[in-house]
């Protein structure tokens, strides 16, 4: 009888105690999520659990976000088995900075919440179902595997599911229907495209597929593949032929719960696209970069577009939600070292602005009593602050300076002139010029234009959570994760060397895998 | 097999196509199915023993089936499974809230005939 060497297939002693750090934030999602569920009933106690709880999350997000920059892409690998064999956690500086990101998002929206959502929202579970969709953002940002990804593809789907129908209303449950067959096809595709990637590859760990990827001869299966992988991250991404479900179903639900969407959802489809075109297929990514740039190029001009016809201002936030997406696909069709790392950029600035947008918007409506932009007025001269908060953001997602939405449009606009795809800048600087008609326009009727002489009610726009009986705006639970993420944009937007210097760390490890292939095989690959 | 494989897909898309949910709902659950069969299919179908290792054996001596499709497969038909559940659920809270179960009608969220914004101050 042989004895087995098991150190070559297996991991023999307990991980160091730093690569725990690696899975804290999806643990203490899952945990707090576990027990908000336990005390749903007691809708008091949950914002005490929770807003803490986020408060942990952000700082673990920081934590790791520091400890990846300081000693490079940190692999956990799960179950004893070594990869390929194994289920790995890989966060490199795109994975942690994401992450960071959308635990400040969920922070804003869990304290905004606490004064929006009301007790039967809370019973049905507000919090509960914010932890969970936290679970999958943050661990489709930090896997090292792709059915793995899948996986939390579909756990923030379920959760999402459960935000978008909380009030039961009847617009909600027509949106969320829309958005529940979308999204099941698309995520679909992803599995059916992941089935042919086990198929070709034999391996389903990213690092693993990156390397063989390099040494496949065989290219046609690879694009259709690839192309497979396009379309399914598109739709969840909301890109141009496959955005459809986004202006149906965003602006039903409660607006905290709109703010977490657009702030998180799509931004999960842009990261999985970043990953799988850019780290596992360039050379494929190569032969479809037209078809991206085409892509890119309609989603964002037919955003902004979008976003001028509309009269409900959640409808043109998510309109504008799209646009964004488009600058982001712009990088990735760009594929060089400043396009991607202006992506990643504008991903970081896409989430904190929109969900800041969502949720002043909910304020403002909450002070004025609709949501369209063609009935109220006068915001100006009722909250002063808001409407200057309110400016800022505007300013800061049409992408002009000091906002934070200059620096990666006037990266993107230089990458693209660099490669010669003046169209493409042309396209970044249309969408621009269009979104800020648009926003102006909500400003001026909205806000600027004083209030109508007789303040009746004609509840328009009333398919959603409009307030008719405007209460007072609370400075700690509505002002404060507001002005939290207004100063993040400012901040972004006059210092913008950190996060640039972040983007571009980011950029060459996507374009150059090896640190993240070496971090998964340290002594080079069981092959 | 993949012949199999291919006519479940396109039953499936034939029912998405349909402008009633119910039809969509038939067409999800034979979709999963699909993807199921795919996965399975793209493991290599072989007829070997099964990979189980007894007592201090390094090896079976033998080719194995695969077993990681297996295990792939589960994921995906709980997943499909729930998916499915809540996805029901939805359409005939829909079916009583909105009273049509017809994709064409629904035009709640997005209502016809939507005023354009205003051009002036």
């Amino acid at each position: 009888m042989t004895t087995i060497d098991l150190s070559a297939a297996m991991i023999t002693q307990a991980s160091p105690l730093a690569d725990w750090l690696v899975v804290a934030p999806l643990v203490l999602c899952m945990v707090l999520g576990a027990v908000l569920l336990m005390v749903r009933k007691d809708t008091q106690i949950q914002p005490v659990i929770a807003i803490p709880g986020l408060v942990a999350l952000v700082l673990v997000d920081a934590a790791l976000l520091a400890h990846v920059w300081m000693n490079g892409t940190v692999t956990m690998t799960m179950g004893r088995w070594l990869p390929p064999f194994g289920i790995s956690f890989t966060v490199d500086i795109l994975g942690a900075l994401l992450t960071l990101t959308g635990g400040i998002a969920a922070l804003a929206g869990g304290i905004f919440g606490a004064g929006d959502v009301n007790d039967s929202g809370r019973r049905y579970g507000f919090y509960p179902f914010l932890f969970l969709m936290m679970v999958g953002v943050s661990g489709a940002f930090l896997t090292g595997d792709i059915f793995n990804l899948y996986v939390w593809f579909e756990v923030l789907l379920i959760s999402s599911f459960g935000l978008l129908i909380l009030g039961s209303e009847r617009g909600q449950i027509d949106g969320a229907t829309k958005y529940a067959f979308l999204n099941l096809v698309a995520t679909t595709l992803f599995l059916i495209a992941t089935g042919y990637l086990y198929g070709i590859f034999g391996t389903l760990n990213m690092a693993d597929i990156a390397l063989k990827a390099q040494t496949m001869d065989d290219k046609a299966p690879m694009v259709t593949l690839v192309s497979m992988y396009l379309l399914a991250f598109g739709m969840k991404a909301a890109a141009f032929p496959a955005n459809f479900w986004l202006p149906a179903s965003y602006h039903t639900p409660r607006v905290v719960v709109s703010a977490l969407f657009g702030g998180l959802l799509t931004k999960v489809g842009v990261y999985a696209l970043i990953r799988v075109l850019l780290m596992l297929f360039p050379a494929e990514r190569d032969l479809l970069g037209w078809v991206i740039a085409l892509i890119a190029a309609a989603t964002m001009v037919l955003g902004a577009m979008g976003a001028l016809a509309q009269t409900d201002v959640r409808r043109m936030l998510g309109y504008l939600v799209i646009s964004g997406i488009g600058v982001m696909l712009a990088g990735i069709a760009l594929a060089s070292p400043a396009g991607v790392a202006a992506t990643v950029f504008y991903a970081v600035h896409s989430m904190i602005v929109m969900t800041a947008l969502y949720l002043a918007s909910g304020m403002a409506a909450r002070a004025s009593g609709s949501f369209s932009i063609a009935e109220p007025g006068g915001i100006y001269q009722s909250h002063v602050v808001l409407a200057g908060i309110t400016l800022a953001l505007f300013f800061a997602v049409s992408g002009l300076p000091p906002f934070s939405g200059f620096w990666p449009k006037a990266l993107m606009v230089k990458a693209s002139l660099d490669v010669g795809a003046w169209w493409l800048a042309a396209a970044i600087l249309l969408t621009g010029f269009l979104t800020t008609i648009a926003v102006g326009r909500v400003w001026v009727l909205a806000y600027w234009r004083p209030a109508p002489a007789p303040p009746e009610e004609a509840s328009m726009g009333g398919n959603g959570a409009a307030v008719t009986q405007p209460p007072a705006l609370s400075p700690l639970l509505d002002f404060l994760p507001l002005v939290m993420l207004t100063v993040l944009v400012v901040l972004v937007g006059i210092f913008p060397q950190k996060l640039l210097e972040l983007s571009q760390i980011a950029s060459e490890q996507l374009l150059n895998p090896a640190e993240y292939i070496k971090s998964v095989f340290p002594t080079g690959g069981l092959q | 097999m993949t012949l199999l494989v291919g006519i479940f897909f396109a039953v499936a898309i034939y029912l998405f196509l349909s402008q009633h949910i119910i039809r969509m709902l038939l067409g999800a659950a034979v979709l999963g199915n699909a993807v199921n069969l795919l996965i399975f299919t793209s493991g290599r179908l072989t007829l070997e023993i099964p990979p189980i290792l007894t007592g201090y054996e390094t090896t079976t001596g033998m080719l194995t089936a695969n077993p990681l499709p297996q295990a792939l497969i589960l994921t995906a038909i709980v997943i499909s499974f729930s998916f499915f559940a809540f996805l029901l659920v939805l359409s005939y809270r829909a079916y009583q809230e909105l009273g049509t179960d017809d994709t064409v009608e629904m035009r709640f969220a997005e209502p016809e005939n939507q005023d354009l914004p205003p051009l002036g101050y």
